[in-house]
């Protein structure tokens, strides 16, 4: 396996009322191609800047980040949309456009690609759509369609242009937990049928239990720990990551209890 | 009552009304091609936008804020001269299509922009991901989503359009208000000043009806 994302001596600094506020202090990651990548991290931590770092929403106050061994800080312009054009994301309240039908939806990155062909463009939209279990929704607006539905259309548009790689901003954390499994379980699809990188970051340990192969902690900007999904949570050292996986003990002794009670 | 209706001077009325409607129309259609671009302009370049760019933004609203705060009635007397250049005359329908448009642009255009920084910045965002140019995020995600807004914008401006027809009538301008200065003020007619009026509410009621059933069309939120 070889890195297709890398972050070398990443920061990120933002002023705030004439204030410095360091969001980022120093990040060496590298994400292997063909790997579900999870960031755990509170509120705060700086994730959400981050994963905006590989598709160049953000930019990095120092250091490199490497896509496919290219510096996307390094990209003009038309070279920056070309590299977007190859990197799919969802988001957590999954940014549709309100006035596109779902077909519309799907469609909107191929055009932006610069598609024309209208015929090939309703087959890759249908292929999409079937891959998400929506076949039937094609016409639809998204306010007419469920939480659910709504991120499945998202991740159809993302996958529209063929992208290597995933990223996934707290795809999951505005739907309920039987939704957020059934997206999960697609999501663990795609990576394994598609061959597909996911880059996700979330506040929730059952997100990474359930789909990660690593796992970076972050907490104040800085990565705490990192590894296999089964190596951290087992013998978690630093304090951040005991706090996460106390608190996933808690929501699993809370469910059982609950379930308990209502025999 | 028979009377009444008889004795006025229809075919002025009528004359006048499709005067307003000419007036109205052109004037509009002005409006949204200079206004529409202007609200593009400053929302892009507004803070923390797209195109952030603080000087031109101040420098452009500016002279927005000092064409909404000059009253329309000043507009139309100051802008004489330049009426005169761009229209070849400062009188009739033709005269006051200029100070209609330089009146309703500005207002229209500050009213585009608040429809699209209604627009969730995460539909921005989210278009920039695909890796859209600007133009594209303008007129694949911005403008779509915003067109309910843009359609209560134009509705909105049309109406305000009416009443400034009206007041052109004072310099000349022809139309509805013309005759209902002419008659209900100078002549004292005041069955004419009521039927010019009720003309315009009809106008107004119109407009604003169809502006609505459109918004609706349109909105899929």
């Amino acid at each position: 396996m070889s890195a297709i994302v890398e972050f070398q001596q990443i920061r990120k600094n933002y002023r705030v009322r004439e204030r410095e506020i360091r969001a980022l202090d120093g990040i060496d990651l590298a994400v292997e191609a063909g790997e579900v990548f999870g960031v755990i991290g509170h509120s705060g931590a700086g994730k959400s800047t981050l994963i905006r770092l590989v598709n160049a929403l953000e930019r990095p106050s120092g250091g490199r980040v490497l896509v496919d061994g290219e510096d996307v800080t390094a990209l003009d312009d038309a070279g920056l949309r070309a590299l977007r054009q190859k990197i799919g994301m969802i988001f957590q309240h999954f940014n549709l456009l309100s006035s596109k039908t779902v077909a519309q939806n799907v469609a909107f990155p191929l055009r932006i690609a610069g598609r024309r062909d209208d015929d090939a463009i309703a087959a890759r939209v249908a292929e999409l759509l079937g891959r998400v279990g929506l076949s039937d929704q094609a016409d639809k607006y998204p306010a007419q369609l469920s939480g659910g539905q709504k991120q499945r259309v998202g991740i159809a548009r993302a996958l529209a242009t063929g992208p290597r790689i995933l990223l996934c901003d707290e795809a999951t954390s505005a739907l309920d937990p039987r939704t957020t499994r059934s997206v999960l379980a697609l999501l663990d699809e795609i990576n394994r049928e598609l061959d597909l990188t996911i880059i996700l970051i979330t506040h929730e340990m059952q997100v990474i239990r359930s789909l990660c192969d690593r796992v970076a902690v972050l907490h104040e900007g800085r990565v705490v720990e990192m590894g296999a999904v089964s190596e951290v949570f087992q013998n978690p050292r630093h304090p951040e990551t005991r706090e996460f996986v106390s608190e996933s003990e808690i929501v699993r002794l809370r469910r059982d209890g609950g379930g308990e009670a209502a025999r | 009552m028979m009377e009444i209706l008889t004795g006025l001077p229809w075919d002025e009325i009528a004359e006048a009304t499709l005067d307003t409607l000419l007036m109205l129309g052109i004037s509009m259609a002005f409006t949204l091609v200079l206004g529409l671009p202007l609200g593009v302009v400053l929302f892009l370049t507004g803070k923390r936008q797209l195109l952030e760019q603080t000087a031109l933004y101040n420098v452009l609203s500016f002279v927005v804020n000092v064409l909404r705060s000059v009253p329309f009635i000043i507009l139309l007397i100051v802008m004489m001269p330049l009426t005169e250049i761009v229209a070849g005359t400062s009188l009739g329908v033709q005269g006051s299509i200029p100070p209609l448009v330089v009146g309703a642009a500005p207002f229209f255009a500050r009213l585009v922009e608040t429809a699209l920084r209604e627009i969730d910045r995460g539909i921005v965002e989210a278009t920039q991901a695909m890796g859209a140019t600007t133009r594209q995020i303008v007129f694949g995600a911005l403008i779509p989503e915003a067109l309910p807004g843009i359609i209560a914008a134009v509705t909105v401006t049309a109406i305000a359009l009416v009443s400034y027809t009206a007041m052109s009538g004072i310099i000349g301008g022809g139309g509805l208000g013309d005759l209902a200065v002419r008659y209900g003020y100078h002549r004292h007619q005041n069955d004419v000043m009521v039927v010019t009026v009720l003309l315009l509410l009809v106008l107004v009621q119109a407009l604003q009806m169809f502006g609505d059933k459109l918004v609706l069309r349109f909105s899929r939120r």
